[in-house]
């Protein structure tokens, strides 16, 4: 079944509790070297057949202006999976 | 007079909301999330809670339901509209507030009462406080971070749309302390501590020198019972 990908992060420069929290649970366990953890989201839209272009428009917007909320969140990529 | 309190799959507040309502001496119409018909309310309240599991964001789901377009609709054409903690975030989610709430900066979920400075009067929610005034109200929420970018924060401070500003402790990393907004209009107002629960002497924060006598929260309801009729 086709699928297209909503990949959605909390944008750049904001605060990312989620990411940080891991962060430091990381740390705790040793692994000194990781910089950054920074978590987002992962959407999976299923689909009957293969996306049209105008499918993917509507996913983009879709993407936009619900999935995500363009104050505190981007949408990062877009794309389809078989 | 007729005030209606929305019912969403996970709203805790509303039996609340709607005693604070009868208590201020209106009556209370009980509207739920799926019927888009408002019933001639004079206006709404969006009580506090975790619409929908809080599931995408909080509120972003509650902001599509039936009932929420007939009132961004409503309050288009100047409906008071009052939206508390969760409701807050429907208002934002809905963009009859600008701006965004994310989790409390110190990870934690707070609860506490408040202290908040009323910084806007000029409101259908606010009209019977005194510019300035300073009172006290319970805030327990996880997402009430206020965020917005530059240009709008520069708007909300230039129009006065900042309603109420946190005092003593920033409890949630809010931009510049704000605990609350209003639209242009004044008809909307959102803030992520509860009114409802500060509006009987007996159940309201602590005093100086009285336990639990804090009834500041009365005064938003008193303040859309005015706004109402004068309208």
């Amino acid at each position: 079944m086709p699928k297209i990908i909503v990949e959605i992060m909390p944008k750049a420069d904001l605060l990312d509790p989620q990411g940080k929290a891991v962060l430091n649970a990381l740390h705790r366990q040793g692994y000194g070297k990781i910089q950054n953890v920074r978590i987002g989201k992962r959407i999976e839209i299923h689909l009957t057949a293969e996306p049209t272009a105008e499918d993917m428009e509507g996913a983009r917007e879709i993407a936009e202006s619900f999935l995500s909320n363009g104050v505190i969140e981007d949408v990062v990529n877009i794309h389809v999976e078989a | 007079m007729k005030i209606g309190v929305v019912t969403f799959p996970g709203t805790l507040d509303d039996r609340d909301a709607a005693r604070a309502v009868r208590i201020a001496g209106a009556e209370v119409v009980p509207l739920w999330h799926a019927d888009a018909n408002l019933h001639k309310v004079d206006a709404v309240v969006l009580p506090g809670g975790f619409s929908y599991g809080d599931y995408l964001r909080c509120g972003a789901i509650a902001a599509q339901a039936p009932v929420t377009q007939a009132i961004v609709k409503a309050a288009d054409g100047g409906l008071p509209v009052l939206g508390i903690c969760n409701g807050f975030q429907v208002l934002v989610e809905s963009h009859l507030l600008p701006g965004g709430l994310i989790r409390n900066e110190n990870q934690h979920f707070i609860c506490r009462d408040q202290r908040l400075r009323v910084e806007n009067v000029d409101t259908a929610w606010t009209n019977q406080f005194e510019l300035n005034q300073e009172i006290i109200i319970p805030l327990k929420n996880g997402e009430g971070g206020y965020i917005a970018d530059a240009e709008t924060l520069k708007r909300l401070e230039g129009d006065g749309l900042v309603a109420f500003r946190y005092l003593d402790v920033n409890p949630n990393g809010s931009m510049n302390d704000i605990a609350g907004l209003r639209n242009e209009r004044g008809n909307v107002v959102g803030l992520m501590p509860h009114p409802e629960h500060a509006v009987e002497a007996g159940f309201g924060p602590d005093k100086a020198g009285t336990m639990r006598s804090g009834i500041d929260g009365l005064k938003f309801f008193e303040s859309v019972l005015k706004a109402v009729v004068n309208a």
